[in-house]
């Protein structure tokens, strides 16, 4: 009896993340949603510019590597390309989707572009080698923020979700997490629940995954996950921000 | 043969459409043909112009710095091109906006007190064909089918009832 | 001229692309190539296309990159500030290898500019555009016909080549109307199995991809796109030689600069001067033998541009600095006249190549 299997839509390959990074969970959920709801052979995944960079070659779908932040104009594209076949997926980190491509991520949110937009949130630049980012708390020590990240200096942390909310376009919004068991299945049900409604063309669905990043945390990855639970989720609460079809808007269980 | 128009107005005019039928009518005559407007923030109310060049040989530049027919619809027009004019060349304008006469004794002049007619035949807005259906019988030749195959297309197929009060608009200025 | 209809430039482009079987467009607006996106978006909803104003010239550029990806037809078009932020969507195209057509508009420049026609981005088009090694093929239309023509063959170009073909007008060319025969050559287009319109569980995954981490690779990435430029200088060279067989001086000018050149050289040779004009209508891959031809019999090059001189560069390269090359120009949005040109042929005639 088979009691654990890696996804088919995932390559059978040794990834380049470093311990203890939550990447790997987040491509298999991904992956495990493409493989249930049968999508994989229409799916196209657009790869960012960061961490995940290399996310191309770790699904087995047509891939596409996009610029810096571009990758929901990618995106648009590839949807209207043929946009009753492709499943379009963006695959983005905060540095991408928050700060340089904040524009694209914006508009394709308000066009309720058909598409679903994984969002990593780890609140650091981790390619680069941990700098500050767009989501970095505020006091959180970064590569470019050494004395801590002062609010007074260089602003506030983007709350991804709260702000998408208020815009009439999207669908669907969900922050989740990654950090425990329970957080993992439920960041799961939501990744399904983005790619679902897209089938069902329901549009812009974007699930933001609050995750960790060891290395340049400088913690183990054990302590990162409690920082995950004691300092990121309290500043980026989770829950659903927005659900149309539901009638939420901003419900966070705050 | 090449017939270089300048055409020059205020925006709301009709300048660029003027120069447009005479364009087409050029087609329909099978003219080597270019129109080129003037473009950009002048157009919203300030003057506007457009260059056509109708030739029996290829067109070069479509570029119409002196032309040898200028239409002039309003004072600031003729102050800055009546001196760009060929020697021998013409100038047709709008007599009921511009007071002043042309000073150049060495081209032709057509003073047509366009607005003024217009608003007598209840057209105030055609002002722009009844000039131009006089630049048309004195430096090509005006006949009801080719006027008319020229104005259907310039005008759209929805606004099919405007044909004939545009030809009739035009006829005045031939008349005139 | 029966079949003949009067459009204007920018106007044709767009419908020729519709011809070519373009059916999506991404564009901003921005003065002078706007008729474009404006006859793009009244025509793409009718005949099934998508027409999207993007939210800028970075995200209409990387939709481009992303109906490319997809292996169909696309295209943005822009005029000079706007073609700059398209410039990383340009470098990444060319690095996946992935064919689009990309209108320039001209305007004068640097910077926000001005609105009125200018041929200042021609070092922008020709040398690449941004970042790396790469190239785009450059068209240079200089009538209303040849933005149609142009276009189309811009498609083809870009798909047989795989990158992007840029159509590089100027403000007069896109808002000038002239006769056009919209009886265009279009070829079918190719097979496209790199295209990720999805595996059907039948393939193993397609990447399009610029990222290339291991230098020896991305070497031979950079060589291979190389020797199909090498091939493109070849085959798909286009100019057009005006009253050449004896001419002693020659003008070098592209689009409008070479439509006033005309005026010019007519008027020239009715007062005994042997003049002629070489127009590049392909910018890259330049016509360097023509030049290098008309070195033979000709003392005098003279450059018309409406820039500070840029294409200048390229007739002394391709003329192999063996006769002087002088350089008429205006910028910033005017035009040099028919008079200005002459001057400059009466003055080289004087001189007979003596510097």
């Amino acid at each position: 009896m088979v009691v654990f299997d890696k996804p088919h839509a995932l390559a059978d390959l040794p990834m380049h993340y470093c311990p203890g990074c939550t990447h790997g969970i987040i491509h298999r959920l991904v992956a495990e949603c493409l493989d249930e709801l049968g999508i994989e052979g229409q799916t196209i995944g657009i790869a960012p510019v960061g961490c995940s960079v290399l996310a191309y070659n770790y699904f087995n779908c047509d891939m596409i590597e996009a610029a810096h932040g571009r990758a929901p104009a990618i995106a648009t594209g590839v949807k209207r390309a043929d946009p009753d076949n492709h499943i379009v997926f963006t695959y983005q980190g905060d540095g991408d989707l928050a700060s340089i491509g904040m524009a694209e991520t914006v508009h394709a949110a308000a066009r309720n572009e058909n598409i679903t937009v994984i969002f990593v949130n780890n609140a650091i630049y981790g390619m680069t080698g941990g700098q500050m980012a767009p989501t970095s708390l505020p006091g959180q020590v970064t590569q470019t923020s050494p004395y801590g990240r002062d609010t007074n200096h260089c602003g506030f942390p983007i709350k991804v979700c709260e702000m998408l909310s208020e815009l009439d376009g999207p669908e669907y919004l969900e922050r989740v997490a990654v950090n425990n068991v329970k957080n993992v299945k439920a960041a799961k049900k939501a990744i399904k629940k983005a790619f679902e409604n897209q089938i069902n063309k329901k549009g812009f669905s974007l699930i933001e995954v609050v995750s960790s990043c060891p290395t340049n945390w400088g913690m183990t990855p054990q302590k990162a996950l409690e920082w995950v639970e004691e300092k990121m989720i309290p500043y980026y609460p989770l829950g659903v921000y927005k659900d149309r079809t539901a009638g939420i808007v901003k419900g966070a269980d705050k | 043969m090449t017939n270089k128009y300048l055409f020059a107005g205020f925006g709301g005019q009709g300048i660029l459409f003027a120069g447009k039928l005479l364009a087409y009518k050029g087609l329909t005559d099978e003219k080597q043909v270019s129109w080129l407007p003037s473009y950009g923030p002048e157009m919203r109310g300030g003057t506007a112009s457009c260059s056509v060049i109708l030739s029996d040989s290829p067109v070069g530049s479509p570029i119409v710095s002196n032309p040898n027919i200028l239409i002039a619809m309003n004072l600031p027009s003729l102050d800055k091109y009546e001196d760009t004019v060929e020697a021998g060349g013409m100038i047709f304008y709008d007599s009921s906006l511009i007071e002043r006469e042309v000073k150049r004794d060495d081209v032709k002049v057509f003073p047509i007190p366009a607005t003024k007619l217009a608003e007598e035949n209840g057209t105030p807005t055609l002002a722009n064909m009844i000039i131009v259906g006089k630049v048309l019988a004195e430096t090509g030749d005006f006949t009801d089918e080719s006027v008319m195959a020229a104005l259907k297309k310039v005008i759209s197929a929805k606004r099919a009832d405007m044909l004939d009060v545009n030809l009739n608009a035009m006829k005045l200025g031939r008349d005139f | 001229m029966a079949d003949k209809v009067l459009m204007k430039g920018n106007e044709a482009i767009a419908e020729a692309a519709i011809i070519a079987g373009c059916r999506h467009y991404f564009g901003y607006p921005i003065t002078p190539q706007t008729e474009i996106a404006a006859y793009m978006a009244k025509r793409m909803p009718k005949i099934g296309g998508c027409f999207l104003q993007a939210e800028s010239e970075i995200a209409a550029i990387n939709m481009v990159y992303g109906v490319a990806s997809c292996g169909l037809r696309v295209m943005t078009s822009s005029s000079s500030p706007g073609i700059s932020l398209k410039g990383e969507g340009l470098s990444y195209l060319a690095g996946a290898d992935l064919p689009s057509l990309v209108v320039n508009v001209q305007r004068g420049g640097p910077g926000l500019g001005g609105i009125q026609p200018s041929q200042s981005d021609y070092f922008q088009a020709t040398k690449g555009g941004a970042h790396g090694d790469f190239h785009m093929i450059v068209l240079a239309p200089a009538s209303v016909q040849e933005m149609a023509d142009l276009t189309v063959h811009g498609f083809d170009l870009a798909d047989k080549y795989r990158m992007t073909s840029m159509i590089l007008a100027d403000g007069t060319m896109g808002q000038m109307m002239e006769p056009v025969s919209l009886d265009l050559n279009v070829k079918p287009m190719p097979e496209k199995p790199w295209a990720t319109t999805g595996t059907k569980l039948e393939r193993f995954h397609n990447i399009t991809n610029s990222l290339s981490l291991v230098p020896e690779e991305l070497e031979e990435l950079n060589f291979k796109r190389y020797q199909r430029y090498a091939e493109i200088e070849k085959n798909e060279v286009m100019y057009e030689e005006y009253m050449m067989e004896d001419a002693e001086i020659c003008i070098a000018a592209f689009g409008i600069a070479s439509r006033v050149a005309k005026n010019a050289i007519v008027e020239a040779r009715a007062q005994g001067i042997k003049v002629g004009l070489i127009r590049p209508i392909t910018l890259w891959p330049f016509p360097k033998a023509p030049f290098l031809k008309a070195t033979e019999k000709v003392h005098t090059f003279i450059s018309v541009e409406l820039s500070m001189g840029q294409m200048i560069e390229d007739v002394r390269l391709a003329t192999e600095c063996r006769r002087p090359v002088t350089l008429v120009n205006r910028a910033g949005g005017m035009i040099p006249s028919p008079e200005q040109i002459l001057e400059a042929i009466k003055n080289a005639h004087k001189n007979g190549g003596a510097n």
